[in-house]
């Protein structure tokens, strides 16, 4: 019989080196999170602020020593997991591109609370919200790459619109990506065995034929 | 010895918070410039622990990517007239009434590794090549705003005083009490200039009179109002904002 390998019982759904670049990213992203509030925060370009205790670095000269520490951090983990993900067959077996049919059947059955969950297998709302979430990752440090240096990089930022708007969708993308992490952290609670799994590594559930 | 340990007048935990504290402050204050000096001599300058260590270390090998991805060739955008922001915005360490005159018998004193000394006044600089530019200023804080400057490029006055151009930086002292420094490939930028004239007048006190720098490939804390000394020199300075923790290249 011919088992895709990711369904073969013995093999761990998620393997050691996404786990690690998982958690890796996890400290990244909330670095670069909670220092971008603090940032944002002194000179609002809307009119809100952030909750000044969750910024992180005390004050603008702190948050911008963080956020341009963990942005190394975060590029080295992004790199080391867009490798990974191409030379492993991961983006390939798991994240192809699903197509409108599949996502309108899931997306149905998810928003009913129907649609199963098997470790170590995407479905098709999965691969849209991951795919989308790796789209705004990069958006995110493209944009971040724009302001950082709107004039050595001054070709970037006048593809966003120049620099205010630049900024203004680097906050934008930021949302997009706090929403996905919220989406799925409540999913994480739902399934708590992909918790499990993403700490010390569970076998693919097998597909089951019903 | 014994006896101190024994029955300790302070608690250590105690003291531990203010202690934190103490040390985050000393790091502030501290931080970017002990970075900057050790970018310049290469000496490892682990004076503090932890954290912040990590971080100052961080922004050192960053003012390092910085100074690398920075083309003296390459020129800030440049914009219409109309483009500019009226009115601009106010902004300095200190409030909008606080803003100091001009000194009595003010000269712009030149120091440092340059061969004529001599002191400048208003006129004399106006007497060398004049450039505009209406360019973006940013400020670290995310803020921007479109401005009209013009003045001497710091390029010319530099050459002019026959300044060592190979020294690694130029360090700004203010009358209203500011620094700061910077890199001797940024100084000869030709976009960076000694500011006399702001939205084409005779530049007043709150804009930096009588001569501000303007270099629009650095944030805008980077251009220091109010000059009253340059130095070419080999020895990493600071500045106001960078001895507090401000990442000391801050190159856009």
């Amino acid at each position: 019989m011919n088992v895709p390998p990711h369904c073969q019982p013995n093999l761990v759904a998620h393997s050691a080196t996404i786990r690690f670049l998982h958690w890796v990213w996890v400290y990244a992203i909330g670095c670069m999170v909670f220092s971008g509030w603090q940032i944002y925060n002194a000179s609002p370009s809307l009119p809100f602020i952030f909750p000044r205790w969750s910024g992180l670095g005390g004050w603008l000269g702190g948050a911008l020593a963080w956020h341009f520490s963990a942005m190394w951090l975060l590029a080295v983990d992004g790199m080391a997991y867009v490798a990974y993900g191409f030379l492993s067959g991961h983006f390939r077996r798991d994240f192809g591109i699903p197509t409108a049919r599949a996502v309108a059947r899931d997306m149905r059955s998810a928003l009913t609370f129907r649609l199963g969950h098997r470790i170590g297998h995407y479905n098709a709302v999965q691969r849209l919200l991951y795919l989308g979430v790796i789209g705004a990752l990069v958006l995110q440090v493209v944009t971040g790459l724009a302001i950082w240096k709107p004039v050595q990089l001054g070709a970037l930022v006048g593809l966003f619109g120049g620099y205010p708007i630049a900024r203004n969708i680097h906050l934008a993308t930021m949302f997009l990506i706090v929403s996905f992490i919220i989406v799925h952290l409540v999913l994480v609670a739902i399934f708590p065995r992909t918790l499990v799994s993403m700490i010390v590594g569970i076998s693919a559930e097998p597909e089951r034929r019903t | 010895m014994s006896a101190l340990q024994g029955s300790p007048v302070v608690k250590m935990r105690d003291i531990q918070p203010e202690l934190r504290r103490l040390q985050r402050r000393a790091f502030l204050r501290q931080g970017v410039s002990l970075g900057g000096l050790a970018l310049l001599t290469g000496c490892d300058l682990s004076t503090s622990t932890g954290v912040d260590a990590a971080l100052k270390s961080i922004l050192r090998f960053d003012d390092r990517v910085q100074a690398a991805l920075f083309s003296g060739r390459r020129l800030a955008q440049t914009y219409p007239p109309s483009a500019v922001t009226r009115p601009f915005r106010f902004n300095a360490y200190y409030a909008q009434w606080q803003v100091r005159g001009i000194p009595d018998s003010w000269r712009l004193e030149v120091a440092g590794s340059v061969s004529e000394k001599a002191p400048w006044t208003i006129p004399a600089l106006r007497a060398l090549p004049q450039v505009e530019q209406i360019t973006r200023h940013i400020c670290i804080e995310g803020w921007s705003q479109i401005g009209r400057w013009s003045g001497v490029p710091l390029r010319a006055l530099l050459q002019r005083i026959g300044a060592d151009l190979r020294a690694p930086f130029v360090s700004f002292r203010c009358f209203d009490g500011y620094s700061t420094s910077i890199d001797m490939a940024s100084a000869l930028h030709p976009q960076t200039i000694l500011t006399l004239d702001f939205d084409g007048q005779p530049l007043t006190p709150e804009w930096g009179a009588p001569v501000r720098l303007r270099i629009p490939t650095k944030l805008g804390f980077k251009s220091a109002k109010n000059l009253q000394a340059i130095e070419v020199t080999h020895v990493f300075s600071g500045g106001y904002w960078e001895d507090q923790g401000y990442d000391w290249f801050s190159g856009v």
